[in-house]
């Protein structure tokens, strides 16, 4: 988040301008529901940012979301817990096209937690004593094995809500909250893709899932 | 019996297990079908990992709701109660304990109760998803799996041989030919599945076990 300044309206074009070679990208959604589609369309089509290093649950789908981005070999290093939803994105790190983390989902996103609120790291016992704890430190914590997990932060966070009010609080839809909020609070710029954009006042306070606090850019989606 | 009908008697086997209730994961493949088969009136809530619990059955082509979807990503519905989370609140229920049961399948489980579901050695090890948070996190465990593999393998090993997913948090197997439980930390036969012989049941098993049907 940006110190000191309320969201504000940009289009895709504007907001995918803030977007610079080598950035770290998080991007919302299970699948693509709770993508933040028209974002990455304009990442793919209007930006030449490059070396990119994107934190999502999926790489996309084929020629779909970050899948277009990977198509167009922009994509560095994937942080993901399922890559396998995208052969392509398989192919890619097989071919070593792309580096790739793969975390278990609820590590990566406590990880992604953990960032948002300044947490330093975090034991967690899944992954104890497996393949995906190699090289990280493990300790014994009340007789179970846990392994030290590393907070993820992101230069720029791509989210969407089915809703907003015009300060930036977000209301999201269903189970396309998911990576949403916690990705929101993470990201030094975060930009909301939203598909209704309503006044101050009406969406009721109680029912906001992301507080304005942590958006900066407010964008219409065109997606739905 | 087709591999899909041992395919539903073990997912009509597993349902038998669920207590009403029980907050419950499912995973995907045969636990997907276990829902036909609990009985009316004594319910489960459906927790699934991308944020709901309260999920219902598949919508008709003409009511699906794009925002609701599952874990292997397919819509659903929802029940009346439902509720909706981020993804590290799934995940919190997971681990934290607050998730009764997880139904998941299995490449192998060990007679120490290790399960491997994620990989194949010499494969992409590229997709975990929620299945290790599943095992560690979920008060009881219960692995649906084929007995033996399309090639006749036996999956109930002495030890994993594919990369582990946890260590020692299996509660209970079924397969199309038995029933197995951790009885004091020893892998047990405790049913047959209807047609199933205790020499058949030896016979596919490598990993060593008692059995107190």
């Amino acid at each position: 988040m940006l110190p000191g300044m309320p969201a504000r309206r940009a289009t895709v074009t504007e907001a995918v301008a803030h977007i610079r070679d080598g950035d770290t990208i998080l991007c919302s959604g299970f699948g693509l529901v709770g993508a933040a589609m028209s974002l990455l369309e304009a990442l793919a089509t209007q930006s030449t940012a490059r070396d990119l290093t994107v934190v999502s649950n999926n790489i996309g789908e084929p020629g779909r979301g970050l899948g277009v981005l990977l198509r167009q070999g922009r994509i560095r290093h994937g942080i993901s817990s399922y890559f396998t939803s995208n052969p392509e994105a398989v192919a890619a790190v097989n071919s070593g096209a792309i580096t790739a983390t793969l975390l278990p989902q609820g590590t990566f996103s406590e990880a992604i937690r953990a960032g948002g609120a300044g947490i330093g790291g975090f034991f967690t016992p899944v992954g104890a004593g497996t393949l995906l704890a190699e090289g990280k430190e493990q300790r014994e914590i009340d007789g179970v094995l846990h392994v030290l997990e590393a907070p993820i932060r992101g230069d720029v966070a791509f989210v969407y809500a089915d809703r907003a009010d015009e300060l930036g609080n977000l209301w999201y839809r269903k189970t396309a909250r998911n990576f949403n909020p916690l990705m929101a609070a993470a990201a030094t710029l975060t930009i909301a893709e939203v598909r209704e954009i309503v006044p101050v006042g009406a969406l009721e306070g109680e029912s906001i899932h992301t507080p304005h606090i942590y958006v900066d850019l407010l964008v219409q989606s065109d997606d739905r | 019996m087709t591999a899909d009908d041992a395919r539903r008697a073990i997912a009509a086997r597993a349902a038998a297990e669920l207590k009403p209730g029980e907050f419950v994961n499912l995973g995907i493949g045969v636990p997907t079908m276990i829902p036909d088969y609990i009985p009316a009136g004594s319910e489960v809530f459906l927790h699934s990992e991308n944020g709901i619990i309260g999920v219902g059955p598949r919508p008709a082509p003409d009511d699906v709701d794009p925002d609701l979807i599952d874990a292997s990503k397919l819509p659903v519905t929802e029940l009346p109660g439902v509720s909706f989370f981020d993804s590290a609140d799934s995940f919190a229920m997971i681990r934290g304990g607050h998730v009764d049961v997880a139904v998941l399948g299995a490449l192998q489980v060990s007679e120490a109760g290790d399960v491997a579901n994620w990989a194949v050695p010499g494969r992409d090890v590229l997709g975990v998803g929620g299945a290790m948070d599943l095992v560690v996190g979920a008060r009881r465990v219960i692995i649906t799996m084929t007995h033996v593999t399309s090639s006749g393998e036996p999956k109930l090993v002495p030890e994993c041989t594919y990369p582990l997913t946890a260590r020692a948090c299996v509660d209970v197997v079924i397969t199309d030919l038995a029933v197995f439980r951790f009885v004091g930390g020893r892998l047990t036969l405790t049913e047959l599945m209807p047609g199933a012989t205790l020499d058949g049941v030896a016979a596919a098993t490598s990993a060593r076990y008692a059995t107190a049907l």
